[in-house]
């Protein structure tokens, strides 16, 4: 009874059952939270990859005429044109979804809110309340989303075809259905719930830091989160306004975005890159903080250029905000403005350039040992190396001239996201699992896992460069006989990826099962920061008396 | 590791010139190609000689990082060196790490930006074509040159279904109605879109332009080799966008001259299929010629 009191004296209050999540403001109940649903919306977004896959296996439509039928109830006759909308529908959800409910909640939201508090030696966020409610926007918007592929979208069709990117008229006129309206709202939703967390994140950085610990000497992961939810407070009001004279032209007979009432559907693509190119930042940068601490903890020697990383990072973010219209040499634009975006673009691989040699520095001289964590943070390393120089082809206007919107642009984008935050994704998980969850993994499972998952990722993206360049343009149903080579051998890369996967959950089954205690801090005192101070899993409330950075 | 070392090995052949078996035919991909289509116009052989010359930046880049992590995982793994250093901070170092890329940057930037400018500047043009993407086939006029009604020489071209092919047209390429230009004239392509986004694309040109509805956009070519070049719809357009390529005849003056008169007066059905009779029967005058040359 006396302890009771003095429990709740300490406001040590501990909801328990469904309460202890519905209603949680606890930072690590919420990423938790936040974590598992990454994993949920990585498998519908996979699943439906690994579809397009098996439809690309082999020239033809084998799959998704069926699949129309089954899904949908079309009659045989309509099949082949529902089910070409169909694999429209598959490319804009994979993207969306793995974009905001895979990578995002993933990074951000799950080991953000994990470990910001506990590196800087805070008790919880600054907006607990705030912090609940920006992770149960997600599963709504999730399942708006997930809507509109079953109600309709072009007439005759169900679910949204126009491309993560929602280019009009192809998503106003071309599809008056209320599907593309469920999927600006499942944006403007995912939206709202992104910016709630950025200005949570930014104010528990700058105010909530343990005495002693100034900007500078804040982790290198602190610094990331807080670049990233700076990029996306920026540049999400500008995606919503945008989404939104969307919805307008859609129903309330405005035409921004059409010409013949004066507007112009570039005025879109402008609205959209410009939230969109800060947002792929958004989704490498938390992985660029935690290869950080991977890479340092596991070569036992401090961070190489600590400020440089973090300014690197910063200079990434600043120069994300005005290369985007790299994304539209196609469209028309005046040659000198094609000519300034190249030569901005280019800028980037300057900082990313002395973010990759950091790297490789702190591994200099030190003593490495090749547990699974830092297997993933090299392959990372390797892998967002080579998915940065192919970068450098595209940001050369003269050169996208040949490679925009085919193959070559899906590979280079695959291997900084497929293979870069997703490989961070999984460093991080396998970095933190015996922090968050006091149980170590199985490293044999663990080796697996990445094993696989890194020869199938480059099976199936490598070839794509190949495609590319021949000329095969990217969301095709199907194609010229000629690509069906590399377009085998990709899709033998995505059966493997897949059975990573597999691999993947059953090693966390397997973790949750055998209960391995994993002790306070198993990776050694090169794991420096403040999370390997605490118990593992670290107490519910942590840091009551706050620790002291000299 | 071992795969992506064997799968840069496999560029870097190509690049040297040992993947020529490889290489591409003309004016289409290639089964297991590797590298850009054939070059036939000015701004198509600029991209594949820039290309090359990236390729020769970012492959040794890419092996570089490669072999550093190769290095370092062996001469500083834990067995290798128990005592790990506690340097933080190599000023050259990472001054050279800053100055050397931004060198690199300008070797690459000037010849981009001179085939950025060869693409863009668009010279005086021979003929104009104006390209209309709609959902899912193409409208091309020609509307320098009027054909009997006073109406400019336009139509579409909608690919070819199965059926409808001829030997050797390759499927989701060919349509029924080819645009026809002559060989070394610089044509001017404007394009432009009736409902939605689609891009005109032609690899073996090296153009690629959007088509949006109430934009005029202009791109240009000289193809300098006859031959037949195909594109493919580069923009989402919706359920057929798969299904609405691009078929570029480029044939002599003379061919070009009589094909367009044809048109102006038989109308276009009967222009194309005499226009494909001759080129036919020169590619066969061609391959009969080069077999008495074997023997």
């Amino acid at each position: 009874m006396a302890e009771a009191a003095a429990q709740h004296d300490g406001h040590d209050h501990h909801p328990t059952g469904w309460r202890r999540y519905l209603f949680s403001t606890n930072h690590k109940d919420i990423g938790t939270m936040y974590l598992w649903f990454a994993m949920f919306s990585g498998i519908v977004g996979g699943l439906l990859s690994l579809g397009m896959r098996m439809e690309l296996a082999e020239p033809g439509i084998q799959y998704f005429h069926g699949l129309a039928q089954i899904v949908y109830g079309v009659d045989a006759d309509a099949a082949l044109d529902a089910g070409k909308h169909m694999f429209n529908v598959f490319t804009t959800a994979h993207g969306l979804i793995m974009v905001f409910f895979m990578v995002m909640p993933a990074l951000i939201g799950g080991f953000g809110n994990w470990f910001v508090p506990l590196m800087i030696g805070a008790p919880d966020m600054a907006f607990p309340r705030m912090n609940n409610i920006s992770f149960w926007l997600l599963p709504v918007a999730l399942s708006l989303l997930v809507m509109s592929m079953f109600v309709e979208g072009p007439p005759g069709a169900m679910g949204v075809g126009g491309g993560w990117t929602v280019y009009p008229p192809l998503s106003t006129t071309g599809q008056p259905g209320p599907a593309m309206d469920y999927a600006i709202l499942a944006l403007h939703i995912a939206g709202a719930s992104s910016i709630l967390g950025a200005i949570n994140f930014i104010t528990t950085i700058f105010n909530m830091r343990a005495p002693g610990m100034t900007m500078h000497k804040t982790p290198l992961f602190v610094w990331s989160i807080l670049i990233t939810v700076f990029l996306l407070l920026l540049s999400l009001p500008v995606l919503a306004g945008g989404i939104t004279m969307l919805l307008t032209d859609r129903n309330f007979g405005t035409s921004f975005f059409s010409p013949e009432g004066g507007g112009d559907p570039i005025l879109f693509q402008h609205l959209f890159w410009f939230f969109a190119h800060p947002e792929v930042y958004v989704l490498i940068l938390p992985a660029f903080g935690l290869i950080s601490h991977i890479v340092s903890t596991f070569s036992r020697k401090p961070i190489f250029g600590y400020l440089g990383m973090a300014y690197a990072m910063t200079a990434i973010g600043v120069v994300g905000f005005i290369v985007w219209a790299h994304h539209m040499y196609t469209v028309g634009l005046d040659v000198d403005t094609q000519a300034y975006f190249t030569a901005a673009t280019m800028v980037i691989a300057v900082p990313t350039g002395i973010k990759i040699f950091s790297w490789i520095a702190t591994m200099w001289g030190g003593s490495i040992s090749l547990r699974t964590p830092m297997l993933w943070a090299l392959g990372f390393i390797f892998l967002f190396t080579s998915g940065g120089v192919t970068g450098v082809v595209l940001a050369n206007a003269g050169a996208d001239r040949a490679l925009h919107d085919t193959y070559y642009v899906v590979a280079h984008f695959h291997y900084t996201m497929s293979l870069g935050a997703t490989f961070g994704v999984f460093a991080g998980w396998y970095f933190w699992f015996p922090k968050m969850f006091g149980y170590m993994y199985n490293p044999t499972i663990a080796r697996v896992h990445f094993w696989m998952a890194f020869i199938g990722v480059n099976l199936v993206f490598f070839p794509q460069h190949f495609l590319g360049l021949a000329g095969m343009p990217r969301r095709y149903i199907d194609y010229p006989e000629a690509f069906a080579g590399w377009n085998a051998v990709s899709s033998y890369g995505a059966y493997l990826s897949s059975a990573a996967v597999l691999v993947f959950l059953f090693g966390v089954y397997e973790a949750f099962k055998k209960k391995r205690p994993a002790g306070d801090n198993p990776w050694g005192p090169s794991a420096d920061t403040l999370e390997w101070t605490l118990s593992s899993p670290p107490p519910f409330h942590q840091f009551n008396d706050l620790p002291v950075i000299k | 590791m071992r795969i992506l070392l064997a799968s840069l090995a496999v560029i870097l052949s190509t690049l040297t010139g040992a993947g020529v078996a490889l290489a591409a035919g003309l004016g289409k991909p290639e089964p297991w190609q590797m590298d850009l289509q054939v070059a036939v116009t000015p701004s198509a052989e600029g991209i594949a000689s820039f290309h090359t010359l990236l390729l020769w930046i970012i492959i040794p880049i890419a092996l570089f990082v490669l072999g550093l992590m190769i290095y370092v995982l062996v001469r500083f793994n834990e067995k290798a060196n128990p005592e790990p250093s506690t340097v933080t901070h190599n000023t050259t170092l990472e001054f050279v790490w800053t100055v050397v890329p931004i060198l690199i940057l300008v070797v690459i930037a000037i010849p981009s930006f001179r085939l950025l400018y060869l693409q863009r500047d668009i010279p005086q043009a021979d003929l104009t074509i104006k390209a209309t993407g709609n959902q899912w086939y193409w409208t091309y006029e020609y509307p320098e040159h009027k054909s009997g009604d006073g109406e400019a020489v336009s139509f579409d071209a909608v690919m070819k279904t199965k059926e409808e092919l001829k030997d050797g047209e390759p499927y989701l390429l060919a349509t029924d109605t080819p645009v026809v230009v002559p060989v070394n004239a610089i044509v001017k392509v404007i394009v432009t879109a009736s409902d939605v986004l689609h891009a005109w694309a032609v690899p073996s040109f090296g153009t690629k332009m959007d088509a949006v509805p109430g934009r005029l956009n202009e791109t240009w070519f000289k193809a300098e080799k006859e031959g037949i070049y195909y594109g493919q719809c580069s923009e989402l357009c919706g359920k057929d966008h798969a299904y609405m390529p691009i078929e570029v005849r480029v044939v002599s003056e003379a061919a070009y001259k009589k094909w367009l008169e044809e048109t102006k007066t038989a109308g276009i059905e009967t222009a194309v299929k005499n226009l494909i009779a001759h080129m036919d029967a020169k590619t066969a005058t061609r391959k009969l010629a080069k077999l008495k040359n074997n023997n």
